[in-house]
């Protein structure tokens, strides 16, 4: 049970009623709500197929209530394509963290964009490799101390942070791709919207679509989750700008 | 009839690997089994290309041999390669017009036909395949020549159809020269 | 239907759009590419889905998700793809899906070359991914018979949920034979209870291979197994050549197998008592039936275009009760069949013991061989 005296978040019905297993203010649970309500609002659950990655988030499929299955590390926007080819009336989408997306799976996510798949990709970059145990992941941030990175990331010899909803904006399969944060409530509430847009965006077949949304780890981040959400806000956001890099223009008169 | 095994060798674009199809599709539609199986890869290092054609009344074991019954070659490297290897009393045609020297291996049927010549006479160097093979099936009639005929009047591609009655004459014409030449 | 004269991935390809294969997923490499190039001219004018991967690594990954719909779904590759390939084919196997994979293999180990070649066979048959999990493997040696097992493969990837791989060679491939081909079968429109496509109407079907409990693991590796027992007693086909009164069995599949299939007929006509098994499936591999010719022969010739891969498999079926001997061509040499004979024709001749390991024979025939042939 997630315990909330609020009325108005009430859980959604795309979301199954078991205690998530994720750490004390960790922002997955968040990311996945927030996936939940915008399927509900759409009514999409009984069309929705769900991607779950290798990565924290591996058991995401424990939490919605839909139809799920679970890719090889880094292979999820592959495992999409498939099904979105033979079922191309279903919503598929794939939820990924950043070594999964931007390290190991770095070839398919750019090809599912690239072949402009109507698929929406809800994307967590916590600037770390959380599930392992805090190794270095590819948006690990100059300076940051990793287990794999313990003097800082050097980008002498470890390379720069990678940016990929600027990457993958440029492509022209790609229909809709932002970056968003979840390190309070007013970004959460933009974060929301954007993940609609994506959901939008695929029901339109206006092409790919994905949502970068900046997470906290405050586990292997070794930060209390307030400090861990300061840190998305003051470290991460300089280095990965929110915005939107792609609307496709048929989405821009669109309320929601 | 007896299992004969049939090489085409030549140069890439020669047409031995059609050739040989069309062989394949005129045993198919007369009621034998057939196999057909071209050179790929390193085999075809040096722009040569040969087919190996399997015709039988009976099911076909092996789809390759390394001694052939009989063996087309359009080009002088087919002639050094395969006449030593030709079954005894097998059949060997070979293009003189490419090939400047005699076929000295005894116990085998062979014939020289200046396939390019004849071909250029008809107007279209293309044809030296089909002159080799009406040449073939006067030595070694595996099926009549009018049986061949039909099958590439099917097969041909369509961007040939035009050229038909151009190959019925090569094919005519290498028979003949056979027929002449025994 | 009128027989036609079909090439070997053209055939292979139409035999699978016929068994109603809904999605191909694959990447070029040879000699498997017409198969790809063909799925890619047929398959989007019947509105099927076809895709070009960026890799084998997502075409696998692509027919994982698609298998995971219930639909007939496949994938094409030679040996170095086959490799890459290897990590969704354990997933594929471990979440119980039904796929379909052909291999038509090529020289190796490494970039190899692209001629034919039988090397791949531990990688197909003892599983080559990670994990335990048990591929039904089928091994066509003509063009006929590759359309028909193509069939077949998919029907049994659907009854078991399993990974079913069909292994042909280069040759296979390329050859061009009188083949018939099925009428079209209809596409179901039902999906298996298991698969996803969306949760109308029913709780919502998940579809991992992941089992963090090892009880569970353990649970669902057992259910393979009995799986896989099962899938031995029903499933096993071969063919057999001459075997009534043989003296000299003769092993070999797919292409050596059809090539050994020339070499007994020659055998025959020389006077020697040989026959020939051919299996089909190599897994589950004709296991009693070759226990009952052990009883009957006296010697045994395996013969194969790798290192001695399926004689592995034989000597422990025949627990030296016969001498088993071997003759293989590797690294894409096709063996033809006047070098086979010349094999059967020794080995009738031989009455020693037979060696423990045959390979250790063999290897000085094959060096004479290869000197010879250079
Ligand atoms: C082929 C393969 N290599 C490595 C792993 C181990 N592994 C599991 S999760 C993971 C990193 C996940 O990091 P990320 O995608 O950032 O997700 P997070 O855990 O931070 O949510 C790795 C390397 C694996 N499962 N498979
Ligand atoms: S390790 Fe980090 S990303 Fe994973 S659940 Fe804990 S806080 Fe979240």
């Amino acid at each position: 049970m997630v315990a909330t005296t609020e009325v108005i978040h009430q859980r959604p019905e795309s979301f199954t009623d078991v205690h998530t297993h994720y750490c004390p203010g960790c922002t997955h649970g968040t990311a996945h709500r927030l996936v939940a309500e915008v399927i509900d609002e759409m009514g999409l659950r009984e069309q929705t197929i769900g991607v779950a990655p290798v990565g924290c988030s591996v058991f995401a499929y424990r939490y919605f209530k839909m139809d799920f299955v679970e890719a090889a590390h880094g292979r999820a926007p592959a495992m999409a394509t498939g099904i979105k080819r033979v079922l191309p009336k279903s919503t598929v989408f794939t939820y990924q963290g950043d070594g999964d997306l931007a390290s190991i799976g770095m070839a398919e996510i750019m090809h599912a964009a690239g072949r402009g798949e109507n698929i929406t990709v809800i994307f967590i970059n916590n600037a770390i490799y959380g599930m392992t145990g805090g190794q270095m992941a590819p948006t690990t941030l100059a300076g940051m101390k990793t287990t794999s990175s313990p003097f800082g990331r050097d980008v002498e010899m470890a390379g720069y942070p990678l940016r990929m909803a600027e990457i993958l904006s440029t492509l022209d399969g790609a229909g809709y791709v932002v970056r968003r944060s979840l390190h309070d409530a007013a970004n959460i509430r933009k974060a929301k919207k954007a993940i609609r847009l994506a959901f939008e965006t695929q029901q339109r077949e206006l092409g790919f679509s994905m949502v970068e949304l900046l997470s906290s780890c405050p586990t292997n981040w070794k930060l209390s989750p307030q400090d861990a959400l300061d840190f998305v806000a003051e470290q991460m956001t300089p280095v990965f700008p929110l915005g939107d890099y792609k609307v496709n223009p048929a989405l821009e008169s669109l309320k929601v | 009839m007896e299992e004969t095994s049939i090489i085409i060798s030549g140069f890439g674009g020669q047409g031995t690997l059609f050739a040989g199809q069309v062989l394949a599709y005129a045993s198919m539609d007369n009621g034998l089994e057939v196999t057909w199986i071209p050179s790929y890869g390193p085999e075809m290092r040096g722009g040569t290309a040969h087919c190996t054609v399997i015709v039988s009344a009976e099911p076909i074991g092996s789809p390759l041999v390394r001694r052939p019954d009989v063996v087309v070659a359009l080009n002088l490297p087919s002639v050094d390669k395969y006449e030593p290897l030709i079954k005894a009393g097998g059949v060997m045609v070979a293009n003189s017009t490419l090939v400047n020297r005699e076929i000295t291996r005894e116990g085998i049927n062979s014939l020289l036909i200046p396939a390019n010549t004849i071909a250029e006479e008809l107007g279209m160097v293309r044809l030296s395949n089909m002159i080799m093979m009406g040449a073939m099936l006067a030595l070694k009639p595996i099926l009549p020549l009018e049986a061949v005929k039909k099958a590439l009047g099917e097969h041909i591609p369509e961007r040939h159809k035009k050229t038909l009655p151009l190959n019925y004459e090569a094919m005519d014409r290498g028979y003949q020269f056979a027929v002449d030449h025994q | 239907m009128a027989k036609e004269l079909l090439k070997g991935n053209h055939a292979f390809a139409e035999a699978a759009i016929r068994a109603g294969v809904e999605a191909f997923y694959g990447y070029p490499i040879t000699p498997s590419t017409e198969f790809l190039e063909y799925m890619a001219r047929r398959l989007p004018s019947l509105g099927r889905a076809f895709v070009q991967a960026e890799s084998e690594v997502a075409a696998i990954n692509m027919v994982y998700g698609a298998a995971c719909t219930g639909k007939r779904v496949m994938t094409a590759s030679s040996s170095p793809g086959i490799s890459l390939m290897m990590e969704g084919i354990s997933y594929i196997a471990g979440t119980e899906v039904p796929a379909v994979v052909v291999n038509v293999m090529r020289g190796g180990p490494g970039l190899g070359n692209i001629a034919p070649s039988q090397g791949d066979y531990y990688q197909m048959i003892k599983g080559g991914g990670h994990g335990d999990y048990f591929p039904i493997v089928l091994a066509p040696a003509s063009v006929q018979e590759a359309v028909d097992y193509i069939g077949l493969a998919f029907d049994l990837a659907d009854k078991y949920r399993a990974i079913v791989h069909v292994i042909v060679d280069g040759n296979m491939g390329q050859m061009m034979e009188p083949a018939e081909l099925p009428p079209m079968r209809e596409i179901s429109e039902t999906a298996p209870d298991w698969a996803v496509r969306g949760a109308k109407g029913r709780e919502p079907n998940i579809l991992t291979s992941i089992y963090i409990d090892p009880v569970d693991e353990e649970v669902t590796n057992l259910r393979l197994l009995k799986r896989w027992k099962e899938i031995e007693k029903n499933e096993v086909i071969y063919k057999e050549y001459e075997l009534d009164d043989a003296e000299i069995l003769v092993i070999g599949f797919g292409t050596s197998g059809r090539v050994a299939s020339s070499a007994v007929r020659e055998a025959r006509e020389n006077g020697i008592k040989a026959g020939l098994l051919r299996p089909i499936t190599l897994a589950p591999f004709p296991t009693q039936r070759l226990l009952e010719l052990t009883d009957q022969v006296k010697r045994i010739l395996v013969v194969e275009m790798n290192s001695g891969m399926m004689l592995d498999d034989v000597m422990k079926i025949v627990k030296g009760k016969v001498p088993v001997e071997f003759y293989g061509r590797m690294g894409g040499v096709t063996p033809l069949p006047d070098e086979v004979f010349d094999e059967i024709r020794r080995v009738s001749q031989n009455t020693g013991p037979g060696a423990e390991d045959p390979r250790d024979e063999w290897i000085p025939r094959l060096e004479k061989i290869i000197a010879g042939d250079k």
